[in-house]
């Protein structure tokens, strides 16, 4: 039986830049948009909605529209961090099967590395949080607030440093075989252990990169698909969530994957079983750990032993992960890895992953987002993807 | 202890939180507990985040607190514990732990508040191990 589906992924593309020293900001949004239109066999005059985050300069998408001659009935700005893409392939999805608009363009685009950005400075996302007060004199960084939540779930459930850099190891596995990858060496649990460390018990391994490029998706509807062809990626489940410190009720051992992908596996009639492979947010080894425990791959609190012994390693265990290399290796375009996730998945699905990665009979894929952070507020999406014979 | 510490970042002051940081020059650490539904609730607000009732009070916290979770920033200068302590009133605030050995800091630690000057001279909430005191006199 073969499974219906409101909207389809019919193009995706990832820069293949990871420093762009001559290229602006708009021109990468434009350059993945037209990429991914390509690869749908679409042009830019078939685009009548637009979706894009606050990396898009300009007011919402009004500048990137106009740089880029498109011409909507419909536009989603939402931004929840490096999760604000998977967000907005669930929001197409309701953009079309309503008709509000019949082929959606997102885009996500940054040069931070070209840019030189600072990356342990602390995260001020605006004068007028509320928060900020509370917060930055304390000198809060991106690493040290994910540190917190790796060193609570130590202390909570016996989760060892070993186990977190194995994470990195089976991304590693993955990234050798890709030749954009910004790190492609193979390495080890000791070198993990042996890297500095940033913020205990986080090593410098445990970070993902920092680069330069994006990453752009095209969807559409039945009509779209079926001229397009089975190329096309069905969207069977969506979930969405935000969580917070909840007035200083602070839990920082699960993610907002506590709440988006029960909704999505409910969607897509699914359970975690089922999936046969799945593109995690590795913003930090952490950070996968707890998602997968969330999602429901393992029984909370028994992830450190779920990812050990290369169980992410594509051909050697239960639950391939990552197999571009991920964050962690190869490309956290403008601090956001949520577009890459999903484009992962979507090569998985075509059967088009680099044949060393490539999941034999890959049917049903999941990715998801976190955007913001696991240590304070965060941002969390997942999707339920399937091939064209799901 | 002071001398080897990183500066402090002056803390973001607004309508709704002046009064907690003019008790902090005093030595004081406030709360806000709403009057409606009775709970206490961080940072403090003119709205409670638990009810959205507009009835919320000021009270004096104790002080006390314990290590929920903390991590060592190395890869600075100064090195600093930056740490989530559970308040005995019932909320966890985000500070920083001073005054201790960083490599012998664990979870669960009793920590009691303290303050620092910022660099805008408005003093700061952070904490350190409830023996602290004692240690030095002894």
């Amino acid at each position: 039986m073969k499974r219906l589906s409101k909207a389809f992924i019919a193009g995706a593309f990832e820069h293949p830049t990871r420093k762009a020293v001559d290229k602006t900001v708009p021109q990468l949004h434009a350059e993945v948009a037209a990429g991914a239109l390509k690869d749908a066999g679409l042009t830019k005059d078939d685009v009548d909605g637009y979706f894009c985050a606050s990396d898009a300069p300009g007011l919402g998408g009004h500048s990137m529209a106009e740089y880029m001659g498109l011409n909507l009935r419909y536009i989603d700005t939402t931004e929840t961090g490096g999760s604000s893409y998977l967000v907005h392939v669930s929001h197409a999805v309701d953009a079309i099967s309503s008709g509000r608009c019949s082929v959606a363009l997102i885009t996500l685009a940054g040069r931070p590395r070209a840019e030189g950005v600072v990356s342990l400075a602390a995260r001020d996302y605006g004068g007028g949080a509320p928060e900020l007060g509370f917060e930055l004199p304390y000198g809060p960084t991106i690493t040290n607030q994910y540190a917190m939540a790796a060193m609570r779930h130590m202390y909570e459930y016996g989760t060892t440093s070993e186990q977190l850099a194995w994470i990195k190891v089976a991304a590693s596995h993955h990234a050798q075989h890709n030749e954009n990858a910004l790190l492609r060496e193979v390495v080890t649990v000791s070198d993990v252990l042996n890297s500095p460390m940033i913020a205990d018990p986080l090593h410098r391994l445990d970070c993902c990169v920092i680069s330069d490029g994006g990453g752009a998706l095209v969807v559409v509807g039945p009509q779209h698909a079926k001229a397009i062809g089975d190329r096309c990626v069905k969207i069977l489940g969506r979930g969405e969530s935000i969580k917070h410190l909840n007035g200083g009720r602070v839990d920082l051992t699960y993610t907002g994957a506590a709440v988006s992908g029960p909704i999505a596996f409910s969607e897509a009639r699914l359970s975690p079983s089922d999936i046969d492979y799945v593109s995690i947010y590795d913003s930090f080894t952490i950070t996968v750990l707890e998602t997968l425990e969330d999602l429901g791959f393992c029984v909370k609190g028994q992830g450190g032993q779920f990812v050990s012994d290369g169980n992410l390693i594509s051909g050697v265990g239960r639950l391939p992960f990552n197999t571009d290399g991920g964050g962690l290796c190869n490309n956290h375009p403008n601090n956001r890895g949520g577009m890459t996730k999903v484009i992962e998945a979507v090569r998985q699905l075509r059967g088009e992953a680099h044949p060393r990665v490539q999941v034999p009979d890959c049917l049903l894929a999941l990715a998801h987002g976190t955007g913001g952070s696991i240590g304070t507020r965060m941002g969390s999406a997942t999707l339920i993807l399937g091939g064209n014979n799901a | 202890m002071s001398t080897n510490e990183r500066n402090y970042p002056a803390p973001v002051i607004n309508l709704e939180t002046a009064p907690f940081w003019a008790a902090a020059n005093e030595g004081v650490f406030l709360l806000k507990r709403c009057e409606t539904c009775g709970e206490v609730h961080f940072y403090p607000r003119a709205v409670c985040p638990h009810c959205l009732s507009l009835k919320t009070q000021w009270f004096k916290a104790s002080g006390k607190a314990s290590i929920y979770s903390f991590s060592v920033m190395r890869r600075v200068e100064i090195p600093y514990v930056i740490a989530y302590v559970s308040l005995s009133e019932g909320v966890t605030v985000l500070s920083n732990i001073v005054d201790a050995d960083i490599d012998q800091i664990a979870i669960n630690d009793k920590v009691e508040v303290t303050f620092r000057r910022s660099e805008s001279g408005q003093f700061l909430p952070v904490f350190r191990p409830e023996n602290y005191a004692q240690s030095i006199d002894s």
